[in-house]
Order: structure tokens, then sequence, then C-alpha cells
């Protein structure tokens, strides 16, 4: 089976398709329009926040851009503002083809969207004044969440509507990985909220485990579990060749399920012993997935006779190679000898920047430019832009996650050596920090690109909304007169 | 396969073991957690916070300070050291037998093997347990973190990176209300090329009135540290509470899944 069923039904497909993309304008438009601000908003206040290790003193009197609050503020608006709206959007198309089917509900994820785009001002704003609740990876307040979970569910009744509306019966790989997202993510989300935000959260540091089980979920596995089965719908159809197997894609998808959800447990943790060590066994197993997916994904593309020149192919396939890397350093942290050096240091964080905006962003990037002209109706108003993101965006992370990383092993070495000053690991550590600055920023421009594109788009679209929406008014107008010179024509003859 | 519900059902399965394992099994087995007991004593473990203190930790989320500070301790083991407290009847020999024994750095096994042969050359000694690690070496703490440490905080503010070093017991390291507010409104004033920023909004800077005496409140800086002529530096509240959070932190009480032989103060 071919991830692209339309060429396997000539003539009517194109109609068919057309149809399907033409249901998904709207609901997309709400979802990615935000992202794109998001990601950019998310990534400036990165910067904001690195900002800190240039010159200490700079928010000193500014509550509100002192660094934990705009780091935590940054990392959030590009997980939740970002990458699940951008992989919701995505998800609703791959299953509304896959299913050679209209979106099933198009009001509901329009409104979800706004719901969503709602919490996370609200829970930006708690963040930045100081509302946040103080577990990594779930600093928004209870109210945001609130809005966050419910928006999340209305997207899944419209996707889950679309997939058991679905022509084409048989599962494609893809359908298992988005569908899992589709479990996952509530599932997790709550379990946070319930267990950490609720009225009676657990004791100490149970905390710690479930925040940590969550972080790694939400960080790693569902973003894996998005990002590879897009990437496994996209490359067959970018690359002309159907998908290599389908069998070690199930097998992928099994094997990452099983093992990556058990990860993210610290190694030197103040936990019963059974838990770190659970989640080192379970890392060293992830090497398995990691090379399954690496396989597919080398098999599909290696001998296509597509050129890329920095489209979306070329996004796709530096999005899934960043992902192998990102798994591999999760894997890495999971060996106790390795964790020694590289625990409580930058690395961690490179690990976590690498597998949203190295894996998952720059694959949403790449995708929508890919399936937004098609929803459209039209080109991207920048075609070149494409192009210039790929390298921007390619450069910055290598750049930034880079020197985080090499900059996290330098700085775990002399902070294991208790001759050397604790002083000089933090002085290592900043050099890496202020040379990763700039990749930031190639990352930031990038993500300007993006959402000039986005947002041309839009605008274009409203204009022509606006323009048809003015002719259709008019258009009464004209035949008023001779509808009513024909009720004058009827009172005379009556 | 072509029926959804038995993917969905495989999938619940699979993914809800993790689930079962570390938010059912964590929340089992540490969730109604009591108080530890503190070794060779008959105190409990760990203390409850005063008030400020626990304002104070809500003042240390809300600026994210786990961002860049850890509140944990790693420790590699521990050794035992064998101290002669008494020489007994028979000095030199003891002394002699002592000279020629290795005392530090053993295991449980050396440590009770040099300790009978001493106590049998007519010398009194302890054994004292000592952990061993890189943070301990640097002074961070004298024992690795444990779960009782964490029992009354929420939330619990571990931290991933140590961007800054660790807190797990700065209220022992430095137990000095002033350098810990002057710390916070001004770090490169005590520590030389420190990348913390200044958290200068949890402080007032007014004037002095002519005649009036500084307040006692006020910061006292170090000599070099120049503030504006007529001028003191108040702590707001969250100041102090967070101050007296940093205070609260410390993590020195023996406890059995992480013993050390306390030392006693040198008469």
């Amino acid at each position: 089976m071919n991830a692209d069923k339309q060429s396997e039904i000539p003539g009517g497909a194109s109609v068919l398709a057309s149809r399907i993309d033409a249901s998904c304008r709207v609901p997309l438009l709400a979802l990615f329009g935000g992202a794109a601000l998001w990601l950019v908003a998310g990534l400036a206040l990165s910067l904001v926040a690195i900002m800190t290790f240039h010159k200490p003193d700079m928010f000193a009197d500014c509550p509100f851009l002192t660094y934990g609050r705009a780091q935590a503020a940054a990392n959030d608006l590009l997980l939740y503002g970002f990458g699940i709206p951008a992989g919701l959007g995505v998800m609703l198309w791959i299953f509304a083809r896959l299913s050679q089917a209209e979106l099933a509900l198009p009001l509901v994820p329009v409104v979800a969207a706004n719901i969503w785009h709602l919490g996370v001002l609200v829970g930006t704003v708690a963040i930045l004044l100081g509302d946040s609740t103080g577990f990594a990876w779930l600093e928004f307040p209870r109210g945001s969440s609130v809005l966050l979970f419910a928006a999340f569910m209305l997207i899944a009744v419209s996707a889950v509507a679309t997939f058991g509306a679905r022509r084409e019966r048989e599962l494609y790989p893809s359908h298992w990985f988005l569908l899992a997202a589709l479990l996952w993510f509530p599932w997790i989300y709550s379990t946070a909220n319930l267990f950490l935000l609720a009225h009676h959260p657990v004791r100490g540091v149970a905390q710690l485990a479930i925040d940590s089980w969550f972080a790694n979920n939400l960080v790693f596995v569902w973003l894996a579990l998005v990002g590879v089965g897009t990437a496994f719908y996209f490359l067959p159809k970018l690359a002309g060749r159907p998908l290599q197997s389908h069998y070690l894609a199930l097998f992928s998808f099994w094997t990452l399920i099983l093992f990556g959800t058990w990860c993210g447990v610290p190694q030197g943790a103040p936990l019963p012993a059974w838990m770190p060590a659970a989640s080192a066994v379970a890392s060293s197993l992830l090497i398995v997935p990691l090379i399954a997916i690496a396989v597919i994904a080398c098999k599909t593309v290696c001998g296509a006779n597509v050129t890329c020149k920095g489209g979306p192919l070329c996004h796709v396939k530096f999005g899934t190679a960043a992902f192998i890397l990102s798994g591999l350093m999760l894997v890495a942290s999971g060996c106790p000898q390795i964790l020694r050096i590289v625990e409580f240091t930058w690395f961690g964080p490179a690990q976590a920047q690498l597998q949203i905006l190295g894996f998952f962003a720059i694959v949403m990037c790449g995708v929508i430019y890919e399936l937004l002209p098609r929803v459209m109706g039209f080109g991207l108003p920048f075609p070149k832009f494409v192009r210039l993101q790929h390298w921007l965006f390619m450069l910055g992370i290598v750049l930034w996650a880079g020197s985080l990383a090499v900059g996290g092993v330098e700085q775990g070495m002399k902070l294991n050596n208790p001759q050397t000053a604790f002083a000089d690991s933090t002085a290592v550590a900043l050099i890496f920090l202020r040379a990763g600055t700039t990749g930031l920023l190639f990352i930031l421009l990038g993500s300007l690109l993006f959402a000039a594109n986005i947002f041309a788009m839009t605008l274009k679209w409203k204009i022509a909304r606006l323009k048809s929406l003015l002719a259709a008014v008019k258009a009464p107008l004209e035949t008023a007169p001779a509808s009513a010179s024909l009720r004058r024509d009827q009172e005379v003859k009556s | 396969m072509r029926n959804g519900f038995s993917v969905f059902l495989a999938v619940f399965i699979a993914l809800g073991l993790s689930w079962c394992g570390f938010v059912l099994g964590s929340a089992k087995q540490l969730g109604t957690a009591k108080q530890a007991a503190v070794l060779n004593s008959s105190d409990t473990w760990p203390l409850q916070r005063t008030g400020d203190a626990t304002l104070g930790l809500q003042v240390y989320l809300a600026n994210g300070c786990a961002a860049c500070h850890t509140e944990q301790v790693r420790q590699d083991g521990v050794v035992c050291d064998v101290v002669l407290t008494a020489a007994g009847k028979k000095p030199t020999v003891v002394s002699n037998l002592v000279s020629t024994l290795k005392l530090t750095g053993l295991t449980r096994e050396e440590a009770d093997a040099d300790s009978d042969k001493i106590s049998a050359a007519g010398g009194t000694v302890e054994t004292h347990v000592v952990a061993t690690g890189a943070d301990i070496s640097r002074g961070w703490g004298i024992r690795r973190s444990v779960a009782a440490d964490y029992l009354y905080d929420y939330p619990v503010q571990l931290g991933s990176l140590r961007a800054g070093p660790d807190l797990a017991n700065i209220g022992t390291r430095d137990p000095d209300l002033n350098w810990q507010l002057v710390h916070l409104y001004a770090p490169q004033a005590l520590v030389k090329g420190s990348a913390m920023p200044p958290f200068r909004f949890l402080f007032e800077v007014r004037k002095i009135n002519p005649g009036d005496a500084p307040s006692p409140d006020a910061l006292k800086f170090p000599k070099d540290f120049a503030l504006p002529a007529g001028c003191e530096v108040m702590p707001t509240p969250e100041a102090k509470q967070l101050a007296a959070y940093l205070l609260s932190l410390r993590q020195d009480a023996p406890l059995y899944e992480a013993p050390f032989t306390p030392l006693m103060s040198k008469p």
C-alpha cells in the first residue's frame, strides 16, 4: 500500500482530494496560525532568557523576564504553543487523507484551536507573572490546563470521527502512531494535573517520579509518536517510493511505546531504586526502535529519484535524523557511566531542544509547507523562504543544540572533579552558551520566515473571502431592480 | 489489522504499563510516606518548615530558581574511618600499632578488623561512617539526598541543572541571613564572576532621611560595594521569605538509608 492512495485511483481521486483538502482549510489555518505565532514568541523568549548569561543584570529590575520565568515560558510556548497544535493540525489532515473522507465536524477543531491558543496565552502570562506551578513541563496553572485539555479532547473527537468514517478500511502505520498520540496526551496530561495540581497532590518525591514520567512521555514519546507518524506518511509521499516496510514500522511502533514510556526517571534521584533501574533498562532498550526507524527512513529515502533542494523532503529527512540523535542522547543518559558526567548539566536541555526544535519543529514546518498549498488551493506566497528556512534551521540547530551538548559534557567533567572550583564548571558552560546564542538567533530568523508564509497565506485567503463576500452582498442588489419590477408588473396585472 | 478496537486495546495496555509502574507504583509506595527516624536518636525527620520559609518556597518557584539550581546531593558510597579516642594503658604499643594500620577509607570488614586489633592492644576506637563523592567533597552535603528529605515540600523543587551550585544544604553552608539577602540583591558583589541574575525587584532602595539612623533591616554590604549615597536597601517581604526558605534548606540528619556519623563539635 502506498501512502499516497490518491495515485492509485486515477480520475475522480483528484476531485475527492481537493474536497478533502478544502474541508480541512479553516481548522488547519486556525491551528497553524497560532502555532506560528507561538513559535516566534517562544524563540524570542528563549533568546531573552539566554541573554541573562551574556549580561546577568539585564532584567534585574524586571520580574517578568527574569531567567527562571522567561525560560519556563519559552519552553512551554515551544511545546504547547507550537508543537502540539501544529502536530494536531497535520494529524487531522493525514487522517482525512488516509480515510479518503472529508474532515468530520470541521467546526469543532476551529473552536478547539481558539480555546487551545487562549489556554496557552493564559498559561504564559501566568508564568511571566510568577504563577507557575513549579513542575517541569507542567508550568501552566490549573485554569489554563483545563482549557488545553478541553481543546485537545474536542480535536480528538473530530479526528476520531474522521477515522471512523474512513472509506479505506486498511490501517496505514501512521494511523497507529497518531491514534496512540491521541490517546496518550489526554492520559498523561490528566494524570499529571490530577496527581500534582489537584487539591490533594501526592506527597514528597512521588511528585518527582510522576513529573519526570510525564515530561518524558510528553517531550519524547508524544512528539516521537506524532513526528515519526507524520514522517512515515510524508517520506514515502515525497520520495515517491512505498514505505520500507510496514512490518518494520509496526515493530518500531510497539517497541517505541513499550520502552520509550518507561524512560526519563533521573538515575541519581532520591527515589526507590527500582524506578531509576527500570528507567535505565528501558532507555537502553530504546535503541531497538531507534534503529528500526533509522532503517525505515534510510531504505525509503535512499534510491529515490527525487532531489529535495531544501524543500519539504529535506525538512523531514533532517528532522528524522535529529530524532535518532536525540533518542541516542536519551539512551546515553540511561547509561550510569555516562550519566555520572552529564547529569545536572546542559546536556539535558540540549536533548530537549534537539527533540523539540531539531526534530519536531523542522518536520512540522516542512510538512506544513507541503500540505498548506494543497489545502488553500494556491501556492506559497514566498516559496524561496522554504529553502532559506531549512538552512537557517539546520545551521541553528547544529550550533544551538550542539554547543549545549558539548558544553554540558565539558561542564560535567569539571563538576565531577572536586579539585576543580565550581566557578570553572560554570565558566566553561558559559562559553558554549554564548556561542549557541548565534544558533538560537538563526532558528528565530527561520521561524520568522515560516510565520511570514503562514500569515501571508491567511491574509490572502481572508482577502479572497472578503471579496467573494462583497460580491455576494452586491449580487442581490443587482438583481433587486429586476425582481422589484417583476413584482410591480404582478401588482399592475392584479 | 482492520479492527480499530483491537488496536486501541493493545495500545492502551502497552501505554498503561508505564502508568501503572511510575504513577500508581510511586503513589502507592511513596504517597503515604511518614517521617523517618533519625539514627541513634528519638527525633524524626524532616522538620516542618517555618511559615516564612514555606512562603519562601512559593517565591522560589515563582521565579524559577530550580531552572539553575538543584536541591539534591549525590554520593558514590560510604567508607569507614577508624578514629582512636583513647590510647589506654599502653600508649606506645597502641600508637606503634596505629601507625602501621590504614585507618581511613575502609570497608566495614576492614574497619572491624582494625578496631579489633587496636582494642586488643588496649586502645579505645570509634568507627565513623563517611559518605564519599564529588558533591560531598565540594562540601554541598554530608550525605546523599533521600526521599524523606522532601516529605513536606509542595511542589518538590529538585531541579535538573547545575548552572548554579546545589542548594540542598545552603542553610548550613551559608547560615548568614544578611549574606543571603545581599547575594540575592547583587550576586556579583559576593561571588566574583557569578552568572546569577540579580533579583533587585525583590528589594526596595530608599533614601535615608538626614539625621535618621539606617533601618536595622537594611542590607549590610561589603565595603567595596558602591551604593548611592544616602540610600539603603530594604528587603521586601518576598525577599525575606525567600531567604528564610534558603536558610531552612538542610539535609543533615543521619537516616537508615543514608547513614553517616555526625561529627561532635570540638571541645
